[in-house]
């Protein structure tokens, strides 16, 4: 199945708690639509993280003919974002891929532009990891769901399984978040769309629908 | 044992209220804004308090207040903020209070960034405030030993009355790795009979205060400070080496760049070129006579102090070192780090030119 197919709709929007790789999988959706030869841009909404964001990722993402959006000091905990986050939401030939803040705080930004993104063909996602004490049961997991729905006043559309355990990740963990986000599914009604793993599990997970993802958001001596 | 992910600020956290933190007071700054958070949330849950101050000063007060009634309690905040909290230590070190501090520095000096840095090790390992004082300074390169050293933290604290100071760089507080939360053994400690929790039956009241006017008991109490200094160097000194068997160029680093140094030393050694590690883990005390032991190997060749800063670990590089092999320098600062390609021609270039 290509990105295009298992994600239709043109605007994605990606949300979940701090920690459940968001970015990560931000940054891999936004190369995969590249590549399969949609007008892309990747728009980095994280104003409460300081560190690990998608914008870090601009000169590969760039490279790759993803426009990227963002503030433009990157190193400052400024909430502000740039006038450009509009284009893309109303440029209806662009794919936009809007990497979200952690937890309802950080969701808190899509508020703003709820009246336009109600407007548009969107989708919003909702990412679990079994492997963040925080979000580890399916209903801490749909508490924090649910919260991000209260403010943001849009109502998410599909949960993405991406349990990891950083570099340590196996097949084990993404099984686990496998059934975390089956029971969250039951829980909220919202389908399971597919699970995030590095390409290299793929062969190992043959009976689970696979987005094939390949580390971008290293640390620094990675 | 269960492997999760946690954020190092969320990690620290959760490790003080596992040690029987049970109170915490701070002032948001970041990147260690987690901590505070995640206090604000668990730590009522946990039977504690939690204050969010009106500024840095109130909180490290805040600290010296609880910890003279005997509650363990704790404070954290970024390079600028701990600046503040300095008076607070050097009153609680003179008061003998045991109590712990939480830097996860940023660029500097003043303001500076918001991006990691290690530019507070001069005020950290040689005392920030005032007078003849120590505070035990442990140094995590990884989020599982920052759970790790943040509970001992307190019972460092406890055994010898003293403040203790867990020293992360901004990495440590902002990123993700798995961890598992330990079965601890903690210390044997002294009962607090000196904390000022009320007379009950005692036969005198306990009192606090670091006045001392006159000059001989004021000299007097200081040496019975440097008394426990003394113990801490003996006891407390912890480092670990990696790839250092064989080393001829060993890279001197702590916390996050240390890690930077290990790939650097990885991949150098594929090269041919013998490169490790030493990594100190408390920065006071510091490990001095393990790494003179090293300087006098006949194989090692030169040493390379890295850092996200300008030099002040190469003090104490140096101090060790001395005259026995060349030391060399890299470093970045204001919240930059430093790239591993750096750190290897930097090392590289220095074995070379002692070989």
């Amino acid at each position: 199945m290509t990105a295009l197919e298992r994600f239709p709709r043109r605007l994605t929007l990606v949300t979940g708690h701090y920690g459940t790789g968001k970015t990560e999988f931000s940054v891999n959706l936004a190369l995969a639509l590249a590549a399969e030869g949609a007008r892309t841009a990747l728009v980095d909404l994280d104003i409460v993280n300081p560190y690990f964001c998608s914008r870090e990722r601009r000169e590969l993402l760039e490279a790759a003919g993803v426009r990227v959006v963002a503030a433009p000091l990157s190193g400052a905990d400024v909430p502000a974002l740039p006038a450009e986050v509009h284009a893309v939401l109303e440029d209806r030939t662009v794919r936009g891929v809007l990497d979200v803040g952690g937890d309802p705080s950080g969701a808190r930004v899509l508020a703003r532009f709820r009246l336009r993104i109600i407007k548009e063909d969107y989708q919003l996602l909702y990412v679990v990891n079994a492997c963040r004490p925080e979000v580890s049961t399916a209903e801490r997991a749909a508490a924090y769901l649910r919260a991000i729905g209260d403010v943001t006043g849009l109502a998410c559309t599909g949960l993405v399984n991406n349990s990891h355990l950083c570099g340590e990740t196996a097949p084990r963990e993404i099984r686990e978040g496998a059934a975390l986000a089956e029971e969250v599914s039951r829980m909220t009604g919202i389908p399971v769309i597919c699970h995030a793993a590095e390409a290299r599990f793929q062969d190992r997970l043959g009976d689970l629908d696979v987005f094939p993802m390949e580390i971008r958001m290293k640390k620094p001596w990675e | 044992m269960k492997r999760e992910i946690w954020k190092g600020s969320e990690a620290i956290a959760e490790a003080a209220i596992r040690a029987g933190c049970r109170c915490f007071f701070g002032y948001p700054i970041t990147p260690q804004n987690e901590i505070p958070e995640y206090m604000s949330l668990h730590m009522p849950q946990s039977g504690g308090v939690f204050v969010q101050a009106e500024s840095e000063l109130a909180a490290v007060n805040m600290v010296y207040g609880a910890a003279a009634s005997g509650v363990r309690a704790m404070t954290s905040s970024s390079s600028p903020g701990v600046s503040l909290k300095q008076e607070g230590i050097s009153y609680m070190a003179a008061c003998q209070l045991p109590a712990v501090i939480v830097n996860v520095m940023r660029g500097g000096p003043g303001l500076g960034s918001i991006q990691p840095a290690q530019g507070d090790y001069f005020q950290a390992t040689r005392g920030g405030g005032n007078g003849d004082y120590r505070t035990v300074t442990l140094a995590p390169a990884n989020i599982q030993e920052a759970a790790d050293l943040t509970q001992e933290a307190f019972d460092i604290a406890d055994q010898y009355r003293n403040p203790v100071v867990v020293l992360a760089d901004g990495l440590i507080g902002q990123m993700m790795e798995p961890i598992v939360w330990k079965e601890r053994t903690p210390r044997k400690l002294p009962e607090k009979t000196w904390a000022a929790c009320g007379r009950g039956d005692r036969d005198h009241s306990n009192f606090i205060t670091s006045l001392l006017i006159d000059a001989p008991a004021c000299e007097a109490h200081n040496l019975e400070l440097a008394k426990k200094y003394a113990e801490m160097e003996k006891n407390e000194c912890r480092w670990e080496e990696i790839l250092l068997e064989d080393a001829e160029v060993v890279i001197v680093a702590y916390g996050t760049p240390s890690r930077v140094a290990q790939t650097a030393a990885e991949n150098l050694r594929k090269k041919g070129v013998k490169a490790g590690v030493f990594r100190p883990v408390t920065v006071w005390p510091y490990p001095y006579a393990r790494l003179r032991e090293i300087a006098c190997r006949e194989s090692v060749k030169v040493f390379l102090d890295v850092e996200m800063s300008l030099g002040q670990m190469l003090d104490d590089v140096n101090l060790a070192v001395g005259e026995r092999k060349p030391v060399r320098f890299y470093g970045r600062c204001g919240g930059a780090i430093p790239h591993v390609s750096e750190v290897e021609r930097a090392a590289e270039e220095a074995w070379k030119e002692a070989k």
